[in-house]
């Protein structure tokens, strides 16, 4: 188990410097310089740039420099001017480049909004989780009844709607029938106050719809594989014996069937993480949320690409990170699993 | 997750009509399945109805879908009547003027019932290209006054038709679908099958890139491409953009076909067939493609088709955020980027009019994918 853990790190590792990599080229792809939209922006604001300043700010940049040294110095700080080489920055010691747009250090602007969509997204698995177990089960076990029904066509409504529409909807349902102020992460009134249990409950009241609203799509596709694993179990001889013995009809399915239905979700589990920081990217831009999402888009659309490049490959090494929790998981959980 | 779906009625007329069903080819009992599944030919003629309506959406629609109407600015849907002011039966719609309102000082549109317009079919109207080529001022129906004109879903900030732009913007979302996929099942079956087939270094190069790039997610990762397009200008027009947002689309999903392509190829290669043909000095090309693809080929059809509503989604996503289609063009995303505040959406519904389009579209989708999968293999969870 361990010696399968270390070498899955070790892996991990290769895919990270690849990831690196392949967000530094998506950083420099936009046609033009960082340094011509610089120039242009300080141009637009009415200052003049004599070409000698123009040359300097190429020079600070590297740009100068050929693509791999750009590369080796956004990455990990190496720098070589004439042979001679020296460190200094660089993206693992926490350096991710300079935001044009906030004019600030990446690394200053990041981290709680990365926070908050790790909190939102763990949020909605736990949510759609349990939703999508709940649901399976009763579908599986109630096969072709009304309620069966009514689940199927949720489960195809909530892969059909696009999240940020789904969360338009909820806001509208929100603010117009339950009288609640939507959008952000506190009521105006809470904004500036200190931490209170009122403060507390406020922060709740508006949680609930971005976690559903990011759970859905996943709920919907979870559910649907946790009915059709059910009832292929449900088809063994093994639960056949263990009702013939005479257990309820909710032993059987929780203690027999459910447990060796539940392993392909496991397998899912890692899969089904792209899906929720997707998801939140598009709902915290509808639903103003202070997360990675509307900082993100907002930097695309500036081209503000040091800042977009760092979430992007941010937002890649939790994935990682988190397919690799779910392989354990299901190693640990499955002693069918081998180590190969 | 065949379940899910309707259970098929065992043992239809088709069927008992012919005595002999070994004599039947494999794509004549897959089609025959897929006939008998009651949701997915809902989805195929449902599909089929809403592309004849996008494609002749100019036509169609009563209004050019770019013209703006400065009396009817958030103006809502149309409304009809069956009596004319004259007390002739008939259908009519009522006249409209804009009035100040007094509470909020904005111009509203408002009904004037005392006004009643008789609809005509197959009128003048506004200038239109139908299908691109054809040049015509004649719509299905319409006023043929420009000053009184119908808007059967009501219109935008601007006074625009949304009935017609709903149409119209049809045609690029239920397109960039199609394209996209096109285009990942020709990455993605190259890829997929030379991992398979070659194994050794090319494998490990092609299994760790789609490592990398389903480690991203895919929205931001298809915003990310998308920003590095060059905007929109006279030689890169809004339509190339078209094309290179399918482009960016397709990059990401063809690896889910790849690595299914590659473990099926894996597993043809060790088929009697296959080491037959390599036996008798059968060259590569010739086994992958006389005695591989076609036996994947089902396989890739049904992993396209599962893959359609997936990419229609991320068009409107990407549209939705700015990134994707851009004006001149309209599509479903970008239509819906007017309704990005909830105040405006609780006072003029009829803005999310195609986000409803997009879900029918992608349901049908779903409809047809999941009914192909089961006709192509029945015994699939």
């Amino acid at each position: 188990m361990f010696q399968y853990i270390m070498r899955r790190l070790g892996y991990m590792l290769v895919t990270i410097v690849i990831v690196a990599i392949l967000g530094y080229i998506i950083i420099e792809l936009p046609p033009g310089s960082y340094v011509d939209a610089e120039v242009a922006r300080l141009r637009a604001m009415g200052g003049n740039m004599a070409p000698e300043q123009i040359e300097a700010l190429y020079q600070r940049f590297g740009l100068d420099k050929p693509p791999y040294q750009r590369f080796l110095k956004w990455s990990i700080g190496l720098s070589i001017d004439n042979g001679a080489v020296s460190f200094s920055g660089g993206f693992i010691r926490g350096d991710f480049g300079k935001s044009f747009q906030y004019n600030m250090e990446v690394n200053k602007l990041i981290w709680d909004r990365l926070g908050l969509t790790l909190l939102f997204s763990m949020l909605s698995l736990v949510f759609s989780w349990v939703l999508a177990i709940g649901a399976g089960v009763y579908s599986a076990t109630h096969r072709n009844s009304i309620p069966d029904y009514f689940i199927t066509v949720l489960q195809f409504i909530g892969l059909s709607m696009p999240s940020f529409l789904l969360a338009l909807l909820l806001m509208v349902f929100a603010q117009d029938v339950l009288k609640q102020e939507v959008g952000g992460l506190f009521s105006s009134n809470y904004i500036n106050a200190p931490w209170s249990f009122a403060k507390f409950m406020d922060l709740i009241g508006h949680m609930w719809i971005p976690i559903i609203v990011i759970g859905a799509s996943g709920t919907a596709w979870l559910s649907r594989v946790m009915r059709a694993n059910l009832l292929d179990v449900m088809n063994m001889q093994y639960v056949q014996t263990a009702r013939a013995k005479g257990l309820t009809e909710n032993v059987v399915t929780w203690k027999h069937a459910f447990r060796n239905a539940i392993h392909p979700l496991i397998m899912v589990l890692g899969g089904s993480l792209p899906g929720l920081i997707s998801g939140e990217t598009l709902v915290a831009l509808v639903l103003n949320l202070p997360t990675t999402g509307p900082l993100y888009i907002n930097a695309l659309l500036q081209k503000d690409m040091y800042l977009a490049g760092a979430f992007l490959i941010f937002l890649a090494v939790a994935l990682l990170i988190g397919n690799l929790g779910a392989d354990i998981l299901l190693a640990w959980v499955d002693p069918r699993i081998r180590y190969e | 997750m065949a379940q899910a779906v309707t259970p098929v009625p065992q043992g239809s007329a088709a069927e008992e009509q012919i005595k002999d069903v070994g004599a039947l080819s494999q794509w004549t009992l897959i089609r025959m399945r897929f006939m008998r599944n009651r949701l997915a030919m809902v989805g195929t003629i449902g599909l089929i109805i809403m592309y004849i309506l996008v494609f002749l959406g100019d036509f169609i629609g009563p209004n050019e879908f770019s013209h703006q109407n400065d009396n009817y600015v958030f103006g809502g849907p149309s409304q009809f009547t069956l009596t004319g002011s004259d007390g002739k039966f008939g259908l009519y719609v009522y006249g409209t003027t804009t009035v100040l309102d007094e509470d909020s000082f904005k111009f509203v549109v408002s009904v004037d019932k005392s006004v009643t317009i008789p609809v005509k079919f197959f009128v003048k109207g506004d200038p239109i290209k139908v299908l691109g080529f054809i040049n015509t001022d004649m719509h299905l129906f319409g006023t043929g006054d420009p000053e009184q004109r119908i808007y059967l879903m009501g219109a935008d900030s601007i006074g625009r038709d949304e009935f017609t732009r709903t149409l119209v913007g049809g045609q690029i979302s239920m397109t960039v679908g199609l394209i996209g996929v096109l285009m990942s099942i020709i990455l993605g079956s190259i890829l997929g099958t030379a991992s398979g087939y070659f194994m050794g270094l090319a494998d490990d190069v092609i299994q760790r890139t789609i490592e990398v790039i389903s480690s991203f997610p895919t929205i931001p990762l298809w915003a990310a491409l998308a920003a590095a397009l060059p905007p929109v200008s006279e030689d890169f027009t809004a339509l190339d953009r078209y094309f290179l947002i399918t482009v960016v689309l397709s990059f990401v999903s063809w690896t889910g076909l790849a690595r299914q392509l590659r473990a099926k190829v894996m597993a043809y290669r060790s088929a009697d067939f296959c080491q037959a043909a390599i036996a008798a000095g059968g060259t590569d090309a010739r086994i992958i493609f006389v005695h591989m693809l076609p036996n994947a080929s089902s396989h890739i059809i049904v992993t396209s088709a599962l893959a359609i509503p997936g990419m229609i989604l991320g068009e409107t996503s990407l549209s939705f955020l700015g990134l994707g289609i851009l004006p001149p063009l309209v599509s479903w995303g970008s239509l819906l980027r007017e309704s990005q505040q909830v105040s405006v959406i609780i006072q003029h519904p009829w803005i999310l009019i195609p986000g409803l389009a997009v879900v029918i579209t992608v349901l049908f989708f779903s409809f047809l994918g999941d009914g192909i999968r089961d006709a192509v293999d029945p015994y699939s969870i």
